[in-house]
């Protein structure tokens, strides 16, 4: 297995609304990553881009599509799909990439646009349902985050407040990100306000849609020392995919997290991650889900992830931050580009290049995770300097 | 990529025949060639070997079974043949499927179960089933899985247009208004290809009667017919030059393979056989620069499998080819992109006698088009030939070139080189 470093990454806004295509998106994104690589597209061996439902774009084969956008053509393309995970997986593709050592430098991009779909991209999730049981009850992606939720809720005796404290959290980390799309500052008293979703969710506990891409440069250790002296390693990478009947399982407890964590700390020789991990881009579409995969990824025990939050131990002077960036919550929800931005948070924050977001304590070893599917991804890629 | 011939050329050139180590020791050049060898078992140990291969389905419709019905099916047989339990002994499973032929979103939800993959490490690519081959290939090489599963199936039967599907695929602004399912993107490929090469209408006739013929020896094949020449020309046209026997009708099925590290894959079979090379590659999407007749991607592909398995001149190397032939002229534009015909069909070079015989198996006319499992369908085909070959002893069956492309617009693809020493 040979080392693999990031060594260039790059994103665009993420809006509700973006004039651009998803193949100028996907452009725009590649091009940033190979400026700040310091390389050009000719240097790229081959390319990994990913992309969720094709049914937001009204597409049939969307990796083709975007394939021109995103420095595809004439390389060997690939495009990885595993629903919400897959803006965590496109790096960990890319990595097998390079540790097989079939290319030395990977382009990987991750790209959504989800404005397309009319009136709202809420009905793309319609047809994430089985077509004979679920699809016939109208259900909405909403519909079960609010039954995991309060699944959670009631199992550990969580309040609504304290998931609050997330949202709250996480929108005003966003506040010193220039691509965010949801920046704000709010009290806990904002966010229980907010109009009811599918109760217990609320406004102000959701992500937004969004239109965006991002895209990370990888390298083998030799070519990743010839352009820079500062590359970030990808030392562990984990997946996961759970049995299609989400109703079969207790959704208070992500176990396909915890199976994917376990993959990349056992890869990165990491025993203790409450300790060993300086801090965590934990993915978080809705508030409650940052502290249930805080639990999942075994960086707090079950059921005091929110302790951990009321105490502050997740901001970014805190011991442990969670979400520096601002999350899906405060940046955006372009659902493989968010991903993707992520794992390009761990790069910012590890190189010290994070500007008013670098967390306040020193930091060599990152973690990056994504969910997905009904429940049932988990997706983890862990980084360090 | 290290191999066998790159470390004998690295030592011999550090080393010349005869290894010295400073003034005390001189080496015998058998010993060198000894070390040579070893070195080379030792690398050749890296390789990836397919271990198991199963199918279901193959027909037109299949009624009586879902599509996770004929993925278990296929599962199921993979894993007995080569005694694998996939709770346990399986490090990656792949699957190679679209959300729009599936009708579903986020298709890879519906993945796990009917593999035995729940709570396992399981991933879909939106790509052809070569192109998981490719993947399981790096997870076994990167240290990620010793064992790895690869599934694709094909349920077209449940879509009701599939010409509308194909017409999403299109750009939406500038292509799909004029352009409608992409049929004509095919014949206006084909019109080029055959201008190009100067390849007549009765060149891709012969090609359809000779598919639709070997598919009568072929128990997976739904389409096959005792065509002539003078009948397929007589086919009408679906856009002109097109016609519809040049077009490979859909059919329903799965096929699952079982790939292994060398250390493995010894245990496992008695008849392994390897992936000596494997590469894939994309030209552009877009119709409109799409003007090339040669068929770039599968070039590319070729070459970076070609490099990865040493091979040099293809037109020798192979003993046969499984290639891609969705549209009648895709085979001879495939087989002129992979360097084992010199755009010869009118001589023959794609005939079962011809140095490297084309699509012995029926191809995708006489098999059906089965979508992103057709890379699978062709090295299920490849795979079948080089073990009937080795069990009946016969010298001539040693080295596969298996070819896969996307459709219709793409111009996607991939190559693996398979061979059984």
């Amino acid at each position: 297995m040979r080392k693999v470093a990031v060594i260039g990454a790059g994103m665009t806004k993420f809006r509700h609304r973006m004039l651009e295509t998803g193949r100028e998106l996907s452009f725009e994104a590649s091009r940033a990553a190979l400026d700040s690589a310091r390389m050009d597209i000719k240097n790229v061996d081959s390319v990994v881009l990913g992309s969720a439902p094709d049914a937001f774009d009204g597409l049939h084969m969307k990796g083709e599509y975007l394939l021109d956008g995103a420095g595809g053509s004439g390389k060997p393309y690939t495009r990885v799909y595993v629903g919400g995970g897959t803006g965590v997986f496109i790096p960990a593709a890319a990595w097998w990439h390079v540790a097989s050592g079939v290319s030395d430098v990977v382009l990987a991009v991750g790209e959504e646009k989800m404005s397309p779909l009319q009136p709202h991209p809420q009905y793309a999730f319609w047809s994430i349902f089985d077509q004979f049981l679920e699809r016939p009850l109208g259900v909405t992606l909403l519909w079960i985050f609010s039954l995991e939720m309060r699944r959670y809720m009631s199992v550990y005796g969580i309040k609504e407040e304290d998931i609050a404290l997330v949202a709250v959290k996480n929108k005003g980390n966003a506040m010193d990100h220039p691509s965010a799309q949801l920046p704000m500052r709010i009290t806990v008293d904002d966010v229980m306000k907010s109009e009811p979703i599918c109760t217990p969710v609320k406004r102000l506990d959701v992500s937004p849609t969004s239109d965006g891409a991002a895209a990370l440069v990888l390298a083998s250790e030799d070519v990743a020392r010839k352009y820079t002296d500062d590359p970030v390693w990808i030392t562990g990478v984990g997946w996961n995919v759970d049995t299609t009947f989400w109703t079969n399982r207790d959704l208070c407890y992500p176990e396909y997290v915890e199976k994917a964590a376990m993959m990349a700390y056992k890869m990165a020789g990491i025993s203790n991650p409450r300790k060993e991990i300086d801090f965590a881009e934990v993915y978080d579409p809705f508030d409650y889900k940052e502290l249930h995969h805080m639990e999942g990824l075994q960086l707090a025990k079950r059921g005091e992830a929110p302790k951990m939050t009321r105490e502050g131990i997740t901001q970014r002077d805190g011991d442990l931050p969670i979400n520096p960036s601002g999350g899906l919550l405060g940046v955006g929800n372009p659902i493989a580009a968010a991903g993707v931005m992520k794992v390009a948070e761990l790069f910012w924050q590890l190189r010290g290049e994070a500007g008013r977001r670098q967390v306040k304590k020193p930091v060599h070893r990152g973690l990056a995770q994504a969910w997905g599917d009904l429940m049932q991804v988990g997706t983890v890629v862990i980084m360090e300097r | 990529m290290i191999n066998k011939a790159g470390i004998e050329q690295y030592l011999y050139a550090s080393f010349g025949p005869e290894l010295k180590f400073g003034r005390w020791l001189i080496v015998s050049k058998a010993f060198t060639d000894k070390l040579v060898g070893d070195i080379g078992a030792l690398l050749l140990d890296d390789q990836v070997a397919i271990v198991g291969i199963g199918y279901s389905g193959f027909s037109p419709a299949t009624p009586s079974q879902s599509y996770k019905e004929l993925i278990f099916d296929a599962a199921s047989r993979a894993y007995a043949e080569c005694s694998v339990n996939p709770r346990k002994d399986v490090g990656s499973f792949v699957c190679c499927e679209e959300d729009l032929w599936e009708g579903t979103s986020i298709t890879d939800e519906y993945a796990p179960d009917q593999l035995g993959a729940a709570q396992r490490t399981l991933c879909t690519l939106s790509q052809d089933g070569l192109n998981g081959v490719a993947t399981a290939y790096m997870h076994i090489k990167s240290g990620v899985a010793s064992i790895a599963v690869v599934e694709s199936h094909s349920k077209l039967s449940n879509v009701l247009s599939q010409s509308q599907v194909r017409e999403f695929a299109l750009e939406p602004y500038y292509e799909r208004p004029i352009l409608s399912d992409g049929i004509p993107v095919a014949a206006m490929q084909m019109r080029r290809f055959m201008h190009d090469y100067k390849v007549a209408e009765e060149d891709i006739a012969q090609v359809v009667s000779k598919n639709k013929k070997n598919g009568l020896f072929n128990q997976r094949s739904s389409y096959a017919a005792d065509v002539s020449v003078e009948q397929a020309m007589r086919s009408p046209f679906v856009w002109n030059p097109l016609r519809r026997i040049q077009v490979a009708p859909p059919a329903d099925g799965c096929v699952v393979a079982v790939l292994a590290s060398a250390e493995k894959a010894r245990s496992m079979t008695e008849q392994p056989v390897w992936i000596k090379g494997i590469g894939w590659n994309s030209a552009s999407t877009s119709a409109e620069s799409a003007v090339s007749s040669e068929a770039l991607y599968a070039k590319e592909a070729a070459k970076m499998a070609y490099k990865i398995a040493g091979v040099d001149s293809p037109g020798s190397y192979f003993d046969f080819a499984e290639v891609d032939d969705t549209y009648a002229f895709k085979e001879l534009q495939h087989a002129e992109a992979l360097g084992i015909a010199d755009m010869g069909v009118s001589k023959g070079n794609t005939q079962a006698d011809a140095p490297v015989p084309i699509n012995m198996s029926g191809g995708s006319l006489s098999l059906g088009d089965l979508v992103e499992a057709m890379g699978l369908v062709r090295l299920l085909e490849a795979v079948q030939r080089l073990r009937n070959a080795e069990r009946k002893r016969s010298k001539g069956l040693k080295r596969a070139l298996v070819q896969s492309w996307r459709g219709i617009p793409s111009s996607s693809g991939a190559v693996a080189v398979l061979g059984v020493e």
